[in-house]
Parts: C-alpha cells; structure tokens; sequence
C-alpha cells in the first residue's frame, strides 16, 4: 500500500508544482503584451566577422510605419531605443533601464498606469520631455507616499516632467525586472537624451495582431517586406531577427512536456509497484485463509462472492492507499509552496484521476488473487493446514 | 414419501497419472428424513469420500445421487453451493469457525450468501445459538470460547438455514469426554425434533447414538444395520 500511497502523493505534488510553474510562466508570457511580433536588427557577418548586437543601423521607424501601412492584419506597430542612464530625483538616484518608444508601443505590450497616463503624439511630435516611470525605479528615487506624478526629475542630467507611473508587471520571461524601466517619448530620446548618431534607427521594432491566427501570417509578410525594405537578395540571410511570444510559449510547452512526461514514468512505476504490493498482500491473505475459504464455500459461498469478496479487499486497500497518497500529495505542494515559495495549484481534475487510478490499480492487481480464491477446490481448501 | 438421500451405484475414481484409485465402488444408499446414520470406518476406507459426496462438496464419477427428491450429481459448481446453503448443514472436526469474528456473526454466515437483510440474519443467527445454548455469548470470538462453545457455535451455523440435513465429520474428534457428551447431547436433540443426521466417525461410543449403522470398507459397504441408540450404547 505503501507503493501507492507514494505514487499518488508524488503525482499530486508534482503536478501541482507543475501547473503552478506553467500559469506562472503563462503569466509572465502575458505580461509581454498580446499576440506580440519583436523585430530585432540581427547580428551582422560581414565576411565571416560577427559585428556586435546593434553595430549596424538596420531597423528605422520608417520599417515601422510601412510595416503597419502594407500589412493590413498588424492592428499596431511600434519602436524604441534602449539605454541605461541615471536618474536622479532629489538627493536619490538610480541607473537603470531608459527606453524611448512610440506611445504604440505602450499599447502593443499592455502597459497600464497605477496613476497618471500615457504621453501622446503631440508630445512625440514637439520631443517632450516627459516620463513615465516604473514601480521598481519609483520605489528606489520617491518616499513612500511621495505622489511621482508631477514631479520634475532629471535623466542623464536632463529635466524631465514624471506623467504617469506604470502598474507593475513582475518578472519577465527572461528573468529581468519588467518594473525597472523609464518610458520617454520616442524623438525625445532620439534628440535630446541618447546622442543618436542616425535619427531615425531604432532598437527595435514591435507589432501586434488583432487575432492569435494571423501570427504566423503576419511574420511572413513582415519578413518579405523587411526584405524587400532592406533589398536583400535571395541568397542572402535576414540582417533583422523576427520573435513572437508563440514560440516562446511553445519553448515553455516543450519543457512542461518533457516534465510531465517524466512524471507519467514516476506515476505509472509507482503505482505499478503499489499495485504488485497489494497483489502479493492478498496472495499472501488468500493462502493464509484457505481453510476459511474452504468454510464460506461449504456453507454456500458461490465462485463470484469468493472473487467479489477478495476483489472488494483490494480494491480498499488501494483506495485508501489513494486517499492517504491524495492528501500526502497535498500537504507535500503546499509545503513546498511554503519553503521554496514556488506556486502550487492543485486541480481537482488530478485529483479525480489519481483516486480513479487507484481504484483501478486495486481492481487490476486483485484479480488474480481473488480469482485464485474463487477457484479453490471447498475440500482441499477444507483439509489445508 | 420418497427418502431424503438415494444413492444408486455410486462410484468415485480418481486418476492420479497413470494409477486409478476407486474410493467408493457402487455404494447403494436410502436414508430417510429424520433418521440418525452413523457411517464407520477406517482411514481410507472411503467414508470421508461418501460424506463430501452426500453433503455435495463432491460429485460421483459414476451414479445417481439423489437428495429430496432431486438428481443432484451432477450440477455444476454453483448450483451445488446452493444446495450446500438451503439443504445441508455441516459440523467439522476442527470446528471451522472464522477467527476474529464472534460467535453471532460465525452463526450467521450461511444467511449472508441467502442474500437476507442484517437484522433477519442476526435474529435467525441469535435463534440457532439459543438451541445450542449458546445465549450469552453471542459477541465472544472463538479464542475466547472453550472447543465445546466452539463447536456449538457450528452447530448453530448448520443449523441457521433450517436444513433437511445434517452432516457431522467427527464432531467430537477434537473434544474431551464431557464436551463430546453435551455436544452428542445436542445432535441427539436435533434429531428428536426431526432433523436427519448423518454422523461420520471411527469411534464406536460415538457412533452408538445412532440409530443406524452403515460401515464402509475398501470403498463398499459391508454392513447396514439398525442398532438401539444411545441408551443401550457401551460405556456411556
């Protein structure tokens, strides 16, 4: 029974592990925006020597605008440039993340605001200069309680007018801090902030699409036209990289997989070894009362309620086995939740299957115990010692 | 009235690879309700074989067995459990009761594959342990009675089903005098208010108290008698 008790429980945990894992990583997926498309400058060889990540000037904002002009299934498209800058607010300061975007952008990848708001086009058009700033750099250059919006903070020694601070987003699927970024418009960062050589290059390109099926459409389209754009021959490789949280996804899927798999292996041992314990329990219980076999058989007792009898046994041996394995299971997740502070979610549905499964294991692995009961001869079973 | 047990010809072979053993050779057989049989004879002598044959534990290789008035030889294996249930009781040597179960639920046992509900199997259980005068332990398990309660305690288990027959295997064979004495006592009871009973044993004041005596020998049987019962039996 034991055998059982560990399957179960080891099922349960794992799975609830498991499911936590992936809603988490489901999560953090989510946290990048919708039916996202990353266009990245790739690395360049330029005769066999890989030039740095951004060496060349290979993406623009006009790839943006003519993406989103010539395919139709794009709902957004938008761009940014990134650096690391200080920032100072007061007597604090923090270096971290500056990103300068188009407010399409901020659409593309879901960012909402705890207070304040998004800077507009007119803002991008006159190259403002104001902020929006994130939970972990408000934390790190703001007192508690101290209101962020409307204050005047300075970027790499810049004045900036903070307008809007974003909710949080946590971690991200790479495992860096999302909340430790600063937005300023797009052409404020290109002009006033950054020091661009090129006006006009961009970091990256993002776009999005109305519907989760036109993903793969979409990069295709993307691809043919950034080729055309950049007029690269057939032989040549793309010079951009293009991503979609799909395959991210699909990353994650291939990990839980292999995961659950291996738990399957787990699962089906265990309950195979529990289901050979009861098996031989039962031997052991069938020959240890031949004689009283022997009895129930003289006094009436059909082949059917000597297997029914024996069956019936095993089967609550496994069940409470289960039981016992459901509850271990559980306490197990949330112990872990508790020490390793991963998060657990237990899915009833497991749990229904686990305590079928060991309904089953009883059934299957009692059979042939309760059979060889039922098949003993009442006067020989009488006569055993 | 037709008799409770016919008998016609009854052969028993067993084949154990190429050797034959014949354990009855055409054993002829009438026994009537309400009688009292003891059937003697030695080790090996065929008499264990007739008994598992008349209480359908066994069937006859060759033969017509008939009890109350039906040709029960050859059933098959299921149809003989029910016969076993609603007709014949059964009381062993070693007593046979399940261990850890009490002595009411021991007595009930042959109800419960009757299909009958708890509460009518205890009543009807509780009922055959008052006739063997087992009232006040009814909830002891069998370590805690002595061989004679246990014994008892079968009795009532054979008898719980009202059966037409009653079948002892050396009933006494693991008792000391006294608890031989009240539990022939008993069977001798029964038998008074008409249940037929079909004793088997090889010891002679046992099978005094009888009415009738059948020994068996070398698988036939050698003689059939009327004796006078237990008050004209030796040494009692």
């Amino acid at each position: 029974m034991l055998g059982i008790i560990i399957g179960v429980g080891a099922v349960i945990a794992m799975v609830s592990i498991g499911e936590g894992a992936k809603q988490a990583v489901q999560r953090q997926i989510a946290t990048m925006g919708t039916n996202v498309i990353m266009i990245w400058p790739s690395y360049i060889t330029i005769g066999g020597v890989r030039g740095a990540q951004g060496g060349a000037v290979t993406l623009t904002v006009t790839d943006a605008l003519e993406l989103k002009k010539r395919i139709p299934i794009l709902s957004e498209t938008g761009w940014l440039i990134r650096s690391t800058l200080q920032i100072v607010n007061g007597n604090r300061n923090w270096n971290g993340p500056v990103h300068g975007v188009s407010p399409s952008y901020l659409t593309i990848r879901d960012w909402s605001f705890s207070s304040g708001g998004s800077f507009t086009q007119t803002d991008m058009d006159s190259a403002a200069r104001v902020a929006l700033l994130g939970q972990t750099v408000v934390e790190n250059i703001f007192e508690p309680g101290e209101e962020p919006v409307g204050a005047i903070i300075r970027i790499k020694n810049v004045p900036f007018r903070v307008i809007g601070v974003l909710s949080p987003k946590g971690q991200s699927v790479q495992g860096s801090d999302q909340d430790d970024i600063v937005f300023i418009p797009f052409t404020t960062a290109e002009r006033k902030v950054f020091g661009t050589l090129f006006l006009g290059s961009v970091g990256g390109v993002f776009a999005s699409t109305e519907r989760t099926e036109d993903l793969t459409e979409a990069v295709e389209q993307i691809r043919q036209v950034m080729r055309s754009r950049h007029r690269l021959q057939s032989e040549q490789p793309d010079d951009f990289t293009i991503r979609t949280q799909v395959e991210i996804g699909k990353v994650q899927e291939g990990t839980s997989q292999t995961l659950t798999v291996m738990l399957m292996i787990i699962a089906s041992v265990s309950l195979l070894v529990g289901g050979i314990g009861i098996m031989n329990i039962l031997l052991v219980s069938v020959t240890e009362r031949t004689r009283e076999i022997g009895v129930r058989m003289a006094v009436g007792a059909k082949r059917l309620h000597i297997l029914l009898q024996f069956l019936i046994e095993a089967m609550t041996l496994s069940v409470i086995g289960g039981c016992i394995g459901i509850l271990f299971g559980i306490f197990a997740a949330r112990l872990t939740t508790v020490i390793a502070g991963w998060p657990t979610i237990i899915s009833s549905d497991t749990v229904v299957v686990a305590f079928v499964f060991s309904v089953v294991v009883g059934l299957f692995f009692g059979l042939y115990p309760a059979n060889k009961a039922s098949r003993l001869n009442p006067i020989e079973a009488l006569r055993y010692e | 009235m037709p008799p409770l047990i016919l008998c016609e010809d009854i052969w028993k072979i067993y084949r154990l690879g190429d050797v034959e053993v014949q354990a009855l050779r055409g054993v002829n057989l009438a026994i009537q309700q309400g009688e009292f049989v003891a059937i003697m004879g030695s080790s090996g002598s065929g008499k264990s074989t007739l008994m598992n044959i008349l209480g359908c534990l066994d069937q006859p290789t060759k033969g017509q067995y008939r009890l109350n008035d039906m040709e029960v030889g050859h059933l098959r294996p299921d149809q003989l459990a029910e016969i076993r249930n609603r007709q014949i009781g059964f009381v062993f040597q070693s007593f046979n009761l399940i261990p850890r179960t009490s002595a009411l639920e021991n007595a009930q046992l042959p109800l419960f594959y009757r299909g009958l509900s708890l509460k009518e199997q205890r009543a009807l259980a509780s009922a055959a342990l008052q006739r063997v005068g087992l009232s006040g332990r009814e909830h002891h398990s069998p370590t805690q009675l002595s061989g004679g309660q246990q014994q008892r305690v079968a009795i009532a288990r054979a008898l719980v089903t009202s059966p037409s027959l009653l079948l002892a295997d050396e009933p006494t064979g693991n008792l000391d005098t006294q608890s031989s004495q009240e539990i022939m006592g008993i069977l001798e009871g029964l038998n008074r208010d008409g249940m037929t009973v079909i004793l088997v044993t090889h010891e002679v004041d046992i099978a005094a108290y009888a009415s009738r005596e059948i020994v068996i020998k070398d698988g036939r049987i050698l003689s059939d008698r009327t004796t006078k019962g237990r008050s004209q039996a030796v040494g009692v």
